[in-house]
């Protein structure tokens, strides 16, 4: 019988061959925790009495979320986590470095066939470079941190085809956004997800980052893609090498096969307070929006930026909106600064923060106030997530926030985009 | 383990964000602090409402969002015994057990607020009370109760230093 890429990754890292359902013990190629959960899986790590990492080298701690520190408590934490780099040799991502998620994309430690454990449930990004990675708490971090090693269930895969081609103004954002809105909230739990089709094959590695990104948001514990050229041009970017390509048998079994034809789609978002809340954005347009944020680990890549640009170029927001951007790391910030993005996103009324996950999760950098309406292209709109829960917040492609920034109120980018 | 109190009902797809809010969870690893703020954004006052020993009932993907073990953990240390739900999102879930928050899958619609339960998770079933009916409850995985038996992942990595699951026992799951 044939396999998924999940079952095919997981029969190399354990030693055998293994299909749905099995619970293997897997060898992991990477570990890497956040400063929302490190600290605890420090302390887990004690509580197991650890004596040292599986390999240092194989594991990163990253300073990311609340970066730089907004408060004493916060700062007590990341001096936690600096201590232990220091003591276990383990590498270390301070503030201004990046979100994790990006930092482990650009790291060339990933790739194809690679299997990662991370203590944040974003970690199935790197599931578009064809590698089984995905979230997992403080504890079992730990575990993995001393073994090298993680359990797991063997999970069944829905697989999405998508065939066609996006439209102009119309993104990989817009996509998953349908998607989720399509298979729901937890659609997609205890299953890997594959995606697949033409219109996957047209995205840049970029693009498809973002489709993976927000797999955990149907549920899933991956978000899987085959690897082709751009897979292999961008691990080679960063130094990267001796992967090989996973892909699915052709006669795998699936738990589900869902087609669509993309042709057609117009610009999705998520409405307040459920990421699996989607609307196309012909039914939302007009409703007034007091903050603007491009960046995250979804869409706070250079990419990105550009479209932003490209937009803002000889515009600037409106006097109503605070528009905030937040590159996804250091590369993108010194990148986006030479061909003279961030320029023109700065001059167009913009604020840029700290790369690293900005305003994301409501810890600073753009706390709404009560009754306000955010819009921001996040992968996460839950009441409070952004640290005020009498504020609603939309999520949306670059290109729609920014259209939206431009006039104040929910608008279509392809008054603006021509591509 | 059997446990007894009242239900304090919450609905679908209940987030981690919900449960302890991203804002305290950055501050602090002072758990008893946290748990003061457990369900505030969805109920200010839920923490002063929770009597030791009362269960947090909800629907279907509780838990689901980001992989924070603060969740779990303050859910446990704001003095409720179990959760029990339709169903759980998969991190969540494996949090709870590794850190020894018992996690009860079953038909939550069989529960209303304030009910009285008592939950045995040995026999796995549920009683409710105040309607004089008996739930029945989905049992735990084989690997998870082993790991809930070594008293959470912790506990089983001093025991063992590694990862020790029993391949047998978990066949067929
Ligand atoms: S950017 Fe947001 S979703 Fe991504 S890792 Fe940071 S807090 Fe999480």
């Amino acid at each position: 019988m044939g396999q998924t890429i999940i079952e095919k990754i997981l029969s190399n890292k354990s030693g055998k061959k293994v299909g749905t359902g099995d619970i293997v013990v897997a060898a992991v190629d990477f570990v890497m925790g956040q400063d929302g959960t490190s600290p605890l899986a420090i302390n887990a790590y004690r509580a197991m009495e650890g004596q040292k990492l599986f390999d240092p080298s194989r594991v990163a701690l990253v300073i990311d979320h609340s970066s730089p520190s907004p408060l004493e408590g916060v700062s007590n934490l990341h001096t936690l986590m600096r201590d232990f780099s220091r003591e276990t040799g383990c590498k270390m991502y301070d503030i201004g470095d990046g979100v994790c998620h990006q930092l482990m994309l650009e790291s060339g430690n990933i790739g194809p066939g690679s299997l990662v454990v991370g203590a944040d449930s974003h970690t199935c990004t790197y599931g578009a470079l064809n590698a089984f990675s995905t979230g997992v708490g403080s504890t079992d971090l730990a575990g993995a941190l001393i073994s090298g090693k993680m359990w797991f269930k063997v999970p069944e895969t829905i697989k999405f085809v998508c065939h066609g081609t996006l439209p102009s103004g119309v993104y990989s954002k817009d996509l998953i956004l349908f998607l989720i809105g399509q298979v729901t909230a937890d659609g997609a739990t205890y299953l890997s997800a594959e995606y697949t089709g033409e219109a996957i094959g047209a995205l840049s590695i970029e693009a498809r980052f973002t489709i993976s990104n927000m797999a955990i948001e149907m549920g899933a514990k991956a978000g899987l893609m085959e690897a082709d050229e751009k897979t292999f041009d961008w691990v080679k970017r960063y130094g990267g090498s001796g992967f090989t390509a996973v892909s699915a048998d052709p006669d795998a079994v699936y738990a589900k096969v869902l087609e669509y034809d993309v042709s057609g789609l117009e610009p999705q978002l998520a409405k307040p307070h459920r990421v699996d809340n989607v609307a196309p954005l012909s039914e939302l347009a007009g409703r007034p929006i007091q903050e603007a944020v491009i960046g995250t680990c979804t869409n706070g890549r250079l990419e990105d930026l550009r479209i932003a640009a490209g937009m803002l170029k000889g515009r600037r927001v409106s006097p109503d909106v605070r528009f905030i951007i937040a590159p996804a790391s250091r590369d993108i910030y010194v990148q986006a600064m030479r061909e003279g993005v961030l320029e023109t996103l700065v001059l167009a009324g913009g604020a840029v923060v700290t790369p690293g996950c900005g305003p994301c999760v409501g810890t600073h950098n753009g706390v709404p106030s009560d009754g306000e309406t955010v819009i921001s292209t996040a992968n996460r709109n839950f009441k409070g997530r952004m640290g005020n829960r009498n504020a609603e917040i939309y999520l949306a492609s670059p290109a729609t926030v920014v259209a939206s920034a431009i006039t104040g109120q929910i608008t279509d980018p392809r008054e603006f985009v021509s591509r | 383990m059997e446990f007894k109190g009242h239900a304090h009902k919450f609905g679908d797809d209940i987030n981690t964000d919900y449960i302890i809010s991203g804002k305290y969870k950055f501050k602090t690893l002072d758990m008893n602090e946290l748990a003061k703020h457990v369900m505030e954004d969805l109920d200010q006052d839920f923490y002063s409402k929770i009597t030791a020993g009362d269960f947090l009932v909800a629907g279907r993907n509780f838990g689901c969002g980001s992989s924070r073990e603060q969740a779990p953990l303050a859910i446990k240390y704001a003095g409720l015994s179990a959760v029990l739900a339709k169903s759980f999102a998969r991190i969540f879930y494996r949090n709870a057990i590794n850190t020894g928050l018992p996690v009860v899958e079953c038909d939550t619609d069989q529960i209303e607020p304030g009910d009285e339960l008592t939950v045995d998770l040995a026999a796995g079933v549920i009683h409710n009370m105040t309607r004089g009916i008996t739930i029945a409850v989905k049992p735990l995985p084989p690997v998870m109760l082993q790991i809930l038996n070594d008293g959470g992942l912790a506990a089983h990595f001093r025991k063992y230093g590694e990862f020790k699951l029993d391949q047998e026992e978990n066949d067929g799951l």
